[in-house]
């Protein structure tokens, strides 16, 4: 090992193309549909997922297995990498166009970290077909947010049938529409749902679930307004007495007195977080360019090098600003580059969502803040960089959530030793 | 490839670095800061490392080559020991590194061998000027080229070990430029305050004044030779080390800290088990690992030679002032009321956090 910041070849080939995509095909569009909330832009899912699928296998935004071709030097693996770089450069383009390319999200998320090489086959395959898919993960519900384990959706088996039958409402479930409602334009995706199949085992008895789009007693009951992320649908789905197959059930189908199915779903954030926190930082990066190129634009350059005391107020909070997000940034390479050689990287994880949220909430709103009223104008996009970044420091857990995860891992306590 | 974990070289050099440090340098921090000296023992134990010998060639005396990230590295288990005794250890470190950088051929193998070859001796530099608005690029110490000679005038404050000195790397402005001079002890119109600085903080470390009255130095002295050289690389290494100590001494803030809170009772629990005290020690540590990323980064930089070193340097510079205030305000905070005692190390090393953002020049990667 070595400590080296030299970004890998197809890291950089991945991040120009997915500029002139961002720069044509999200940009020009962003602000129609961000003032047309809940209707799709197809043009750009169509175009992700013909492009991906040309690129390489078309799986969408999930880690690839990186196989080197035979013969080719060896190098280490760089997919969680690599994926971090395509969702940065997206969300610089648009973080809510990023949200609903296609693809497994974080319904694929899940399979890939909690279930079986079989089911992994059965589940992600669909992906890489002809038509553009989602998946989505729906583990919130009114009553429970970051407490996960508040969960109250349950799963019972019907032993008659071989069934789980699932009753619950979720609430902000990214992409669910697309996921399970049915589109000509899309093929058949599915939705991964938290449930409990023993209430009396508390985090012990949680498991996911994989239910099919379409599964008769499931039904996507709202679409949320937003503050920002405008493009991605936010879903909230009831189901009642919903019936899924036995073999749907990610991790032990029996619950032990330990807590590996609930680790299961943890281990999913452990992969996700730091990739919630890069998208959060292609916004930031938006917001501080723009900002940068209209202080230009009217005269003002930044003095790098000079002593603070010697800069104006402006210079010190840009040069603030670009310590923060490159910080932040290098944060997420780290926790994604532990991910791609299996280091375990919890507190790396966390860390990095936790430094991305404070970092994208405040550079947005320093930006609006500086270009006082064309900060505030809806003439220009930075407006709504204010307003889609502040979910960077919600989704995924919380700032505190995720402050709580750091802590415990560095002060070496459980979840019960601090609350 | 990006990559974030020290090579083996390097861990064993951190790793020995790290055991001095925790071993020698803290246990003696308090009293040296209290009686404002430094046990020449200990700096000697320090130097016998080799952080020094192993970044010069073998050609000029020592046994390796020179790396920002390795020495990134170093500073910060360094300093993560103690900043003055840190600091007092790798003083000969101004005087060479330059010269190892920017210096001429002549210089490298009149100079390195010297310097690296036998015990610490006191070889430093002086590039802090005594004005609030001190600018490194913009000096008001001058030097004039006179009938073949430089002739060099003003005022260096906090220039380490100045006293009996061995020869100091005096920096000027030379038309608008930053160059380093090389000063001999006895140099005519050299003259070493009497006085230490009084600090804020760093109170074990002999840092003074020194005044440049008409000093005459030849041609050959100017440092990288007759043609000079360009200082940007010099000052994004002080400000990559720079940012490097106050790495260590937030560490060491937040180590501190974070077992003073698993051991101190109240209301019932641990106080780190409240999450008003816990959140503290989490953005403490998550402020320290932003910055170490950004510190190692710009070090990879000016190793590789990357365009924008200097830039990325100063930036980590910059963050790490701000971090390290941050982070060792925050561990007096969780000691509370004896946090501000004396016995209890957080308070110095608040009190050393401060210096981040107006002493680059006290250190070279």
């Amino acid at each position: 090992m070595t400590i080296e910041f030299e970004a890998p070849k197809p890291v950089v080939q991945m991040q120009t193309v997915l500029q002139t995509v961002a720069e044509n095909m999200m940009r020009p569009v962003s602000r129609e549909f961000d003032e047309n909330e809940h209707s799709i832009p197809w043009s750009y899912i169509e175009f992700m997922h013909t492009a991906m699928k040309s690129m390489g296998g078309g799986n969408g935004l999930t880690p690839r297995e990186d196989k080197p071709k035979e013969g080719a030097e060896k190098r280490p693996p760089i997919g969680y990498q690599l994926l971090a770089a395509q969702i940065e450069m997206l969300a610089w383009g648009d973080v809510g166009f990023y949200l609903i390319t296609p693809g497994g999200g974080l319904g694929g998320a899940a399979v890939q970290a909690a279930g079986t090489p079989e089911q992994r086959a059965k589940f992600l395959a669909r992906f890489a077909e002809e038509k553009p898919t989602y998946a989505a993960m729906c583990m919130t519900e009114a009553g429970a947010g970051s407490d996960t384990s508040a969960i109250r959706t349950k799963a019972v088996l019907d032993e008659s049938t071989n069934e789980w039958v699932i009753n619950g409402e979720k609430i902000f479930v990214t992409g669910g529409d697309k996921s399970f409602n049915a589109y000509e334009q899309l093929g058949k995706g599915f939705i991964v749902v938290w449930a409990s199949i023993d209430p009396t085992a508390g985090r012990a008895g949680m498991r996911a679930f994989v239910v099919e789009s379409g599964t008769p007693g499931v039904k996507v009951t709202k679409l949320e307004h937003k503050m920002g992320i405008r493009a991605s649908d936010t879903a909230a789905i009831s189901l009642v007495d919903a019936r899924v197959p036995f073999d749907h059930i990610l991790g032990s189908p029996t619950v032990e007195k330990t807590t590996t199915g609930f680790k299961g779903a943890m281990a999913t954030f452990d992969a996700t977080r730091p990739l919630v926190a890069a998208s959060g930082i292609g916004v930031a990066r938006a917001a501080l360019e723009f900002l940068k190129e209209k202080l230009a634009e009217n005269g003002v350059q930044i003095r790098y090098g000079l002593p603070r005391n010697k800069l104006t107020s402006v210079e010190r909070d840009v040069i603030d600003m670009e310590i923060m997000v490159k910080s932040a940034w290098l944060m997420v390479l780290k926790a994604v580059w532990m991910a791609d050689n299996k280091k375990p990287n919890a507190l790396e994880s966390s860390m990095s969502k936790v430094r991305a949220g404070d970092v994208t909430t405040k550079v947005t709103q320093k930006a609006v803040e500086i270009l006082g009223p064309l900060g505030y104008s809806r003439e220009f996009l930075l407006e709504k960089w204010f307003r889609d970044a502040k979910i960077t420091d919600i989704y995924e857990g919380t700032g505190q959530i995720n402050r709580l995860v750091v802590a415990r891992q560095i002060l070496g306590y459980s979840g019960s030793e601090l609350r | 490839m990006y990559s974030f974990e020290p090579n083996e070289e390097q861990q064993m050099l951190v790793d020995a670095v790290g055991k001095y440090a925790a071993n020698d340098l803290r246990p003696a921090a308090h009293e040296a800061e209290e009686s404002r000296e430094l046990p020449k023992k200990l700096i000697g134990k320090g130097w016998e490392i080799g952080l020094l010998q192993a970044s010069t060639p073998e050609a000029y005396g020592g046994f390796g080559e020179r790396s920002a990230v390795t020495g990134a590295l170093a500073v910060e288990e360094m300093a993560f020991g103690d900043l003055a005794g840190a600091y007092a250890v790798m003083t000969p470190s101004l005087f060479a590194t330059p010269i190892l950088l920017a210096g001429s051929e002549e210089q490298k193998k009149q100079y390195l061998p010297e310097v690296v070859g036998g015990d610490w001796r006191p070889y430093t530099a002086a590039l802090i000027e005594f004005a609030f608005d001190f600018d490194a690029n913009a000096l008001r110490t001058s030097a004039t080229l006179d009938g073949g000679e430089y002739v060099l005038n003003g005022e260096k404050a906090y220039v380490p070990f100045a006293k009996g000195a061995e020869a100091i790397l005096v920096y000027a402005n030379l038309d608008g430029q930053t160059q380093g001079f090389i000063v001999p002890k006895d140099a005519a119109g050299l003259t070493v305050s009497e006085e230490r600085e009084k600090l804020l903080g760093l109170n074990a470390l002999p840092l003074y004044r020194v005044k440049l009255d008409g000093v005459k130095v030849p041609v050959s002295n100017r440092l990288g030779g007759e043609a000079g050289h360009d200082f940007e690389p010099i000052l994004a290494s002080m400000r990559v080390a720079s940012a490097s100590a106050a790495l260590g001494v937030a560490r060491a803030s937040l180590e501190y800290a974070t077992n003073y809170a698993k051991e101190r009772q109240a209301f019932g629990v641990k106080i780190a088990q409240k999450q008003a005290v816990a959140f503290m020690l989490a953005e403490m540590a998550t402020e320290i690992e932003a910055i170490r990323l950004l510190t190692w980064e710009a070090a990879w930089k000016l190793d590789t030679g990357k365009a924008d070193a200097a830039t990325e340097a100063y930036l980590a510079a910059t963050g790490a002032a701000d971090m390290a205030m941050m982070v060792t305000d925050r561990g007096v905070q969780v000691l509370g009321g004896h946090g501000y005692i004396r016995e209890h190390p957080v308070e110095m090393f608040m009190r050393n956090g401060r210096g981040f953002a107006m002493l680059t020049g006290l250190a070279i990667v």
